[in-house]
């Protein structure tokens, strides 16, 4: 690497402040203020008591804040026939989302290696069909497979809505794992074969422990993808395992009598947690995993 | 260990509608040093490859140590390779990585052990044995990379271009350890290079390619001094070989004609019987004498540019007739640009070409 003296007038006019940079940072300013504005009018309606809510002050402060609103929502609110709040389609979501992130990586990583590293018979031909149905909107799949299911007798049920998430998440991670593995050197994947291993000897102990990035980056897309999921959960998943989303639609819409704004609002950013603690907790892996399928597939 | 030959029958590889290798047959004695040497695209990879297993082979046959392996699986082979990138998996350390196929072989731990410390020793990684590839050096991991197929004791040694990706001091340490290694052992390896310094001070044997096609097949001494064709000729030996087109003429005693200038041919060894035609006469630097003016043999040219190499300095001259050629002297000679010599083509060194095949007469 080659140091190059920088003249002093070259570091001073970095701190310079042009017209243009003025309307940059306007920008990004009203742009942070249109992202931020709805949620903090959802966090303060979430602690202020209902009198204070209909005084009409959308953008005050509370005068009294209190977490009563956060607690229903958590516990109590009902969400259709049951009051028992927000936390069953929690739980259902949790249940929801940890077996099918496992398999759909686990399914996906395996069917990208094998397409990029194995001549496969129609390797091209398959990659292409799975990238052409993964542009197809959801709602086609959705009457065929209920009776695919019902004909199967899985019918609605946990285990359904784990292989529907596998399936709808399979193009995707296929292409996330297929284009780094064949990012990597080849001369890796000869090595190994040269040594003896197998099929699933490289995959385990070669390949997978190199594609760290790479799992962290698919257990984000989804993560947030299986939990933000409405429609799949609610059909696919049965009566007893609503997902949250799911949850909270029923919370809102089956108010009765005055609506519990504070209420709606605490259950939607309680629904809304995971995905933010997700994005905060690793937004710097993100931005990796995506640089480095940019740069290397 | 066993020391295997390798024999390779009419073997035929493509992809596509590309042929690569067309009905080529090689063989590798027990114990030889083979370098498979060209340039990038001559197929000498592919070969290489092909005798490990990695592509498949369209015809013919494969046989290491008496055993068709044609279509078995690397690792059934009887094999070991070291790559170009190293290939060494970068989430292992240097332990695990040489350990790694005698573990997935299931060998048990004290064989794995004994000849871990057994390769260790010899490429000196005893103190690198618990760091990660990304903690060495490129030198360091190339060692490893060998480290890891000296431990499968195979029959063959298969490197494909181990020492391309080093830098040159570097690559000519290395190269010293593997004839080291090659001294020791004793095991037959084939090694591919598109370097010819490498070919020749590794090789029992070169098999210079292009095209596909096994050109010369030779020790690297005849490779050097009687190259079959233009094309091995002027592959190997740097300073390259000089190239001057003229024609045989049959006087009293064959003379090779170019332009003014007359080259005796008395004490060529030629191939068949000497034909007047045109020909090009391909002489190594090294070989082209200065001599004095009265000699009979000699021939008048003129220096155009000295360039000091150190140990001795390659002149460029031209002839009478302006044809260029360099010769190698001792670099305490005075020669400036301008100066005129008598310059002497010892018969015995010369190589003679046919014009339109190239092939040696």
């Amino acid at each position: 690497m080659t140091v190059v003296a920088q003249p002093w007038s070259a570091v001073r006019r970095r701190t310079r402040m042009t017209p243009a940079r003025w309307g940059l940072y306007a920008f990004i300013l009203i742009t942070a203020l249109y992202f931020l504005l709805p949620l903090y009018v959802m966090v303060v309606t979430s602690l202020k008591p209902m009198a204070e809510i209909r005084q009409g002050n959308l953008l005050a402060l509370p005068i009294s804040p209190s977490i009563d609103a956060w607690v229903k929502a958590w516990s109590s609110a009902c969400t259709g026939l049951t009051c028992q709040g927000i936390r069953v389609g929690f739980f259902n979501s949790l249940r929801i989302l940890v077996p099918s992130v496992m398999i759909s990586i686990l399914v996906g990583s395996l069917t990208g290696y094998a397409l990029s590293l194995w001549r496969v018979r129609g390797a091209n031909i398959l990659f292409g069909a799975m990238m052409v149905v993964a542009f197809i909107p959801y709602q086609l799949f959705i009457y065929p497979l209920v009776r695919v299911f019902a004909f199967t007798g899985l019918g609605q049920s946990l285990a359904t809505i784990v292989i529907i998430h596998t399936i709808f998440g399979l193009p995707t991670m296929t292409l996330l794992f297929r284009n780094y593995f064949a990012s990597l050197p080849h001369e890796l994947f000869k090595a190994a074969r040269v040594d003896g291993a197998g099929f699933y000897q490289i995959y385990a102990r070669i390949m997978m422990p190199m594609a760290t990035p790479m799992i962290v980056v698919a257990v984000i897309l989804q993560t947030t993808g299986i939990w933000n999921d409405f429609i799949l959960g609610l059909v696919f998943a049965g009566r007893d395992n609503l997902p949250m989303t799911v949850q909270l639609n029923n919370i809102v819409n089956s108010t009765q009598g005055e609506r519990a704004y504070n209420v709606d609002m605490a259950a939607t950013l309680l629904t809304a947690l995971l995905p933010l603690v997700v994005y905060f907790g690793s937004g710097r892996w993100f931005v990796r995993g995506i640089a480095a399928g940019a740069v290397k597939g | 260990m066993e020391r295997a030959n390798v024999d390779i029958r009419s073997l035929q590889i493509g992809f596509g509608g590309l042929k690569v290798l067309d009905n080529l047959n090689l063989h590798v004695d027990a114990s030889e040093f083979l370098v498979l040497l060209g340039p990038s695209g001559c197929g000498k990879s592919t070969l290489l490859n092909a005798i490990a297993g990695l592509i498949d082979v369209r015809g013919g046959e494969i046989h290491i140590g008496g055993r068709d392996v044609t279509f078995a699986e690397p690792k059934d082979r009887g094999i070991a390779m070291v790559f170009q990138s190293y290939a060494l998996y970068p989430r292992m350390t240097v332990r695990k990585n040489m350990s790694f196929g005698l573990q997935v072989a299931g060998t048990p731990q004290d064989e794995i052990g004994r000849r871990l410390a057994e390769a260790a020793q010899m490429l000196r990684l005893t103190d690198l044995l618990d760091r990660r590839p990304s903690e060495l050096s490129g030198g360091q991991r190339q060692r490893v990379a060998i480290g890891r197929a000296l431990v499968r004791h195979a029959g063959v040694y298969l490197f494909d271009e181990p020492l391309s990706n080093l830098d040159a001091q570097l690559r000519a340490e290395l190269r010293v350890e593997i004839k080291r290694l090659h001294a020791r052992l004793g095991a037959t390896m084939i090694y591919v290079t598109h370097d010819q310094i490498e070919a020749l001070t590794l090789a029992d044997r070169i098999a210079v390619m292009q095209g596909g096609v096994i050109q010369q097949l030779d020790t690297p001494k005849t490779i050097y001094r009687a190259p079959v064709n233009r094309f091995v000729a002027s592959f190997v030996g740097s300073p390259a070989m000089n190239f001057i087109s003229g024609r045989i003429a049959r006087d009293a005693e064959p003379t090779f004609v170019a332009g003014e200038s007359r080259f005796s041919l008395n004490g060529y060894a030629f191939r068949g019987t000497p034909a007047d035609a045109p020909a090009v006469l391909g002489i190594r630097p090294e070989h082209v004498e200065i001599t004095a003016s009265n000699d009979p043999s000699a021939v008048a040219a003129r220096v155009e540019i000295v360039e000091p190499m150190g140990a001795d300095s390659l002149i460029w001259c031209r002839l009478a007739d302006g044809t260029a050629f360099s010769l190698r002297h001792d670099a305490d000679a005075e020669l400036r640009d301008g100066d005129t010599l008598a310059v002497r083509f010892p018969p015995n060194t010369l190589s003679l070409f046919d014009e339109t095949s190239g092939q040696r007469l």
